[in-house]
């Protein structure tokens, strides 16, 4: 098993060969699939991942495959682990310091903790939408148009390009393409949400993780976002983390829950919210949960 | 966990228990009406229907606003589209229990055809397969869910017997016609609530185990 520090520290972190936290049994359902086959759609594969914040683990053994344009989500209580798996997959917990992993996380079969990965170029192949909407405080245009600069477009026209193809990959288009020279915090909280899609869709990721992309929007603006979400699996392969259960079954293809660190099940979303195999997960998903 | 939701789902398992009596009860009426040639007991089946009826949209009711208001999922989704499905089983039971009552009701302004040997154990086995369905759905059992399954090839046997009899009947004798022709009818309402019994256990299945065992062949099913 490989291990990879994260540790931002100046210190060498100690690493232990084996976690130093025993370990929760491992699901039937995890099991069954460390040993599967690679999948031939497969874009993600988290293969037996530990991860821990200091001493304390987070995740235990976590093998799972994400499909190639699909929307995989994740859900379980709170600390359960899920935002802490989607930020494993394009390195964001590399900020959190003390934060390591053990295991694979593999990109298209690559590791994402190989030594010779650009973290840069995976975060621009895996963008990333947070929970509360971000924008910059500069113009609608200039916020789409910031990833492409930095990573050195610089060409006008190609510029226009991508902030209207972004713009309308993330449905705000035509409710800002008359205004785009004005401040992105003019925009209300569900376009402000769906800016920060677009920039993420400007970079061209090929994956899109979404942490909880929905809890701070009303119900039209959530659903804006979800219609946005089933378009997107077409073109890029999305993975979300939701404390909506029903967003949950509403938009994903491929379900996760987690509990305390654990993957308890994972399987297609219709399965996990009618026929679900795990007592846990019914338990949780019915509300009888706590 | 507590929840308000949990005393819906036992309010709506009342509401069935309540409809899966009062057809079992009908049914249990009808045939004492016919074999006893007790006609004031086949109306009271027959005004008993709008009761059923009453209870069968009034648990339609219940699981569409449960449906909408809950947002069920897993074995509560499971219990509430099943609930539907059963009391549409029991609706149609209901139906012909007042099948069986007014056939009931015109056999016995006739002379008796034959003694009722074979329908009453007809009834008999009908009956035990409605009870067992209804008990399978009231303690989540899917062996006895699966039991009833089996038990409808027996009832159907009785009926191609009955068939077979009663067609003797007719070939002999022309002025038994109508007689034995309402009889069959009689025969075939039995044979088609014990195919509403099987259709409850193919049901209870699906409810406890989310496995689907409608529509496959009868030894996969059981």
């Amino acid at each position: 098993m490989e291990v990879h520090s994260l540790s931002l520290s100046s210190t060498p972190p100690t690493v232990p060969s084996r976690p130093i936290v025993p370990s929760l049994p491992q699901s039937r359902v995890t099991r069954d699939q460390s040993q599967a086959a690679p999948s031939v759609d497969a874009k993600i594969q988290v293969r037996n991942l530990d991860f821990y914040y200091g001493e304390r683990q987070a995740l235990f053994h976590v093998v799972l495959t994400v499909r190639t344009h699909s929307v995989t989500s994740f859900i379980g209580p709170s600390g359960c682990g899920k935002s802490t798996l989607l930020r494993c997959l394009n390195r964001m917990n590399d900020l959190v310091e003390g934060a390591r992993a053990v295991g694979r996380v593999e990109l298209d079969g690559t590791d994402i903790y190989g030594l010779d990965i650009d973290v840069t170029d995976l975060r621009k192949r895996v963008g990333m939408v947070f929970q509360k909407s971000n924008p910059f405080p500069k113009s609608i245009y200039d916020n789409v148009a910031y990833g492409p600069r930095l990573h050195g477009t610089k060409d006008k026209r190609t510029l226009d390009e991508l902030v209207e193809h972004s713009l309308q990959g993330a449905g705000l288009w035509d409710e800002v393409k008359d205004r785009l020279t004005q401040s992105a915090l003019g925009l209300s909280g569900g376009q402000q949400q769906r800016l920060c899609i677009a920039r993420a869709l400007a970079v061209q990721p090929e994956v899109i993780l979404m942490d909880e992309p929905c809890s701070a929007l009303d119900p039209i603006a959530t659903g804006k976002i979800e219609e946005l979400i089933f378009k997107l699996k077409d073109t890029y392969t999305v993975v979300i983390v939701t404390h909506n259960m029903q967003q949950a079954a509403r938009v994903s293809n491929q379900c996760g829950f987690f509990l305390m660190g654990e993957l308890v099940e994972f399987g297609d979303t219709k399965t996990i919210f009618t026929t679900p195999r795990d007592k846990r997960t019914e338990d949780y998903i019915t509300g009888r949960f706590g | 966990m507590q929840r308000h939701f949990d005393q819906d789902l036992a309010h709506l398992k009342r509401q069935l228990l309540s409809m899966g009596s009062l057809v079992e009860s009908q049914i249990e009426q009808a045939l004492k009406a016919l074999v006893n040639r007790d006609s004031d007991r086949a109306v009271t089946v027959v005004e008993q229907d709008h009761d059923v009826n009453a209870l069968d949209v009034e648990i339609d009711d219940l699981c569409i606003q449960l449906l909408a208001l809950q947002q069920p999922t897993a074995r509560d989704l499971r219990f509430i589209t099943t609930g539907m499905k059963i009391s549409s089983e029991l609706e149609r039971m209901g139906d012909l229990a007042d099948n069986i009552a007014q056939r009931a009701l015109e056999l016995n302004g006739e002379p008796q055809l034959k003694p009722y040997i074979d329908i009453p154990r007809m009834a008999h086995w009908t009956m035990r397969m409605v009870k067992d369905c209804l008990d399978a759905f009231v303690n989540s059992d899917p062996v006895l869910a699966r039991k009833v399954c089996t038990d409808d090839d027996f009832v159907d046997e009785l009926n191609e017997q009955l068939f077979r009899e009663l067609l003797s009947f007719m070939l002999e004798d022309t002025r038994t016609i109508t007689r034995a022709i309402r009889l069959t009818f009689v025969a075939k309402a039995l044979e088609r609530i014990a195919d509403h019994a099987t259709n409850i256990g193919e049901l209870v299945v699906y409810m406890v185990e989310g496995k689907n065992i409608r529509h496959v062949a009868p030894s996969a099913n059981c």
